[in-house]
């Protein structure tokens, strides 16, 4: 079903796909009685945009909240970078460098743009506290690097005009796109996007993906992302890992995954025995 | 000149200075509110723990000598040593408070994650009855005087010079002018400690959105350690100040009401709010004492804030400063 390669590749435009970056192995996860996700094994390449797509409840946010630590899967494990994850509270897995943004949006608003994205290289901050206080040295120097790093991705993502605006104030669209731009200013190994595109219109969404396969090519940067909008989907990622109540049904290509028969009755609604 | 005129003066004079003791106290409430939305009510009893502790250690006596006695029959009361000095007391209070705060975290508010509220206010309640009883146990409840060497009596620089312009020598005590001093420092230290520090950004992160915060790494429970720390410290030097006003009793504690009307004024999130809401009480009560008192009987400094905070209430419910509530519909 899979067609795991372990072998760098090149792709179709050129891109490179590396080694095994992450890996979930058999994780399942629990609440209470209920199964969120049952025996789920997936891998994520260095380089590509991965994606996991399914029906509504059918356990992706939850997949992803156990990525970015979230969750504690009852069973499986977490491979990162060839090494297995002991159990992370979110807080350290961000410091692992695997940035994420929330399907509902999750912003300091009552910051501006601006500093909202400076949140996102707190943890590229080493100079004393005393230093960093009278602005001295090394704190400097860090602060400087920080804001160009900051101006680029802003420049990157097209928002220079609401650098200054509090978040609370933009619009839908230019808050998800200020909650990208936090994630992607901490240099991320691995970028986790719930749903970037839910809620968003057409005209947005086209923006959105056209930045995700931006963000990929300029920078590397290996993407993981979560959506129930096959269509989107399927035009942005490499290779696609299909769930429905829990069980991956499918995982290759999107070709692959498209004619996959458990997949067509999961989307068209086949009755489930 | 009218005499009136000049007394007046000195009176609003001596008021900014109070007003700047009543901020000390209310920036301790601020700091916490504003990074985990608790209202600690136990601020006034932190400060008193404060003052105690660093009396306690100056004074170089063992705490819990009483309950030790009590237990094994023994007769400790001082350890070998004499005395601390001023500075190095400080320093171990100091020292003391952060340990406080890392068990009021692991003990109480780390259970108490997501919490409405009213449950957390509850818990400061509590807090601030055991911290009561605990520096009770570990000092004794005597009154005692705090000196850590600031100057204290009249300013005789300041009566020399007025009296040389007015004929009229004015009154301000040398500890408040310390006190303005420490404070103005304390809150630049705070200011830049909040905007430029990478410990400073994850405060106001974690005040804002913990969701978010966690995702750029930071660790609620650490912020929140380091924000109970803070309030400790600033309680200390509230403590030190009062403690060495009017000696360090159980009414220290009580400066914690003085406190709300500031707050009520600046709004309990901002902290230039906290001081200017304090230097217009200090000052508003020493000018309405002044000038309103005489006719109705005096004692007017009693209940003049909390009057003024409910007119603040009615008319301005988020303060001066504070941001203000929209709801949505």
């Amino acid at each position: 079903m899979s067609m795991i390669q372990y072998q760098p590749y090149q792709t179709e435009d050129g891109r490179t796909i590396g080694n095994t970056l992450m890996e979930m192995k058999n994780i399942t996860l629990r609440f209470g009685g209920v199964v969120a996700i049952k025996d789920i094994s997936l891998d994520i390449r260095e380089g590509e945009i991965r994606a996991i797509i399914g029906p509504n409840g059918a356990g992706k946010s939850s997949m992803l909240n156990v990525i970015s630590g979230f969750y504690h899967p009852q069973d499986g494990e977490v491979w990162y970078k060839g090494e297995p994850r002991p159990q992370m509270r979110p807080y350290q897995v961000a410091r692992l460098g695997i940035a994420r943004t929330f399907q509902n949006i999750a912003l300091f608003e009552g910051m501006s743009v601006l500093d909202n994205i400076m949140t996102g290289r707190l943890n590229h901050m080493s100079a004393s506290i005393l230093d960093q206080m009278i602005w001295w040295g090394k704190a400097e120097r860090e602060e400087v690097a920080n804001r160009e790093r900051a101006e680029e991705i802003i420049d990157f993502l097209e928002i220079q005009a609401i650098r200054k605006t509090p978040v609370g104030r933009l619009p839908y669209g230019l808050k998800k796109r200020v909650e990208l731009a936090r994630a992607l200013v901490a240099e991320p190994s691995l970028l986790l996007l719930d749903e970037p595109m839910a809620g968003m219109n057409v005209e947005e969404k086209e923006d959105m993906s056209r930045f995700i396969l931006d963000v990929n090519d300029e920078f590397g940067t290996t993407i993981a992302l979560i959506e129930h909008d096959m269509g989107v989907v399927m035009d942005l990622s490499d290779r696609v890992v299909v769930m429905d109540y829990g069980k991956k049904i499918g995982d290759g290509t999107p070709d692959e995954v498209r004619n996959n028969q458990e997949v067509i009755d999961a989307y068209l609604g086949v009755a489930h025995d | 000149m009218p005499d009136q005129f000049i007394f007046a003066m000195e009176v609003t004079l001596n008021g900014l200075m109070t007003g700047v003791m009543y901020a000390l106290v209310a920036l301790g409430f601020v700091l916490i509110y504003k990074a985990s939305g608790i209202f600690n009510y136990s601020q006034g009893v932190l400060a008193l723990f404060a003052a105690m502790t660093l009396v306690g250690i100056q004074e170089g006596r063992v705490p819990f000598s009483h309950l030790i006695n009590a237990i094994f029959g023994t007769e400790v009361h001082h350890m070998p040593w004499n005395s601390v000095p001023g500075f190095l007391a400080i320093l171990l209070t100091v020292v003391v408070m952060i340990a406080l705060a890392w068990a009021i975290q692991r003990f109480v508010f780390s259970h108490l994650v997501g919490q409405e509220p009213i449950i957390l206010f509850m818990a400061t309640i509590g807090l601030a009855y055991f911290l009561e009883g605990t520096a009770d146990l570990m000092w004794g409840s005597e009154i005692r005087t705090l000196d850590v060497g600031l100057p204290q009596g009249i300013n005789t620089a300041i009566d020399e010079t007025t009296y040389g312009w007015f004929g009229y020598g004015f009154f301000i005590d040398n500890l408040d002018i310390v006190a303005t001093l420490v404070a103005a420092v304390l809150v630049a230290a705070l200011v830049a400690f909040a905007q430029y520090t990478k410990q400073g950004r994850a405060m106001r992160a974690v005040a804002d959105d913990h969701q978010a915060a966690l995702s750029v790494g930071v660790s609620l429970n650490f912020v929140w350690i380091l924000v109970w720390s803070l309030a400790g410290i600033v309680a200390l030097v509230a403590g030190i100040m009062w403690g060495s006003k009017s000696g360090v009793q159980f009414s220290l504690s009580l400066i914690a009401l003085k406190a709300l009307p500031v707050l009520m004024l600046g709004g309990f999130t901002s902290i230039p709010g906290a001081i200017v809401g304090g230097l217009i009480i200090g000052v508003g009560e020493a000018l309405f004492e002044f000038l309103v008192g005489p006719m109705i009987g005096g004692a007017t400094q009693n209940w003049f804030a909390y009057v003024l905070a409910l007119l603040f209430l009615v008319f301005r419910p988020q303060g001066l400063f504070g941001e203000k509530i929209i709801e949505r519909v």
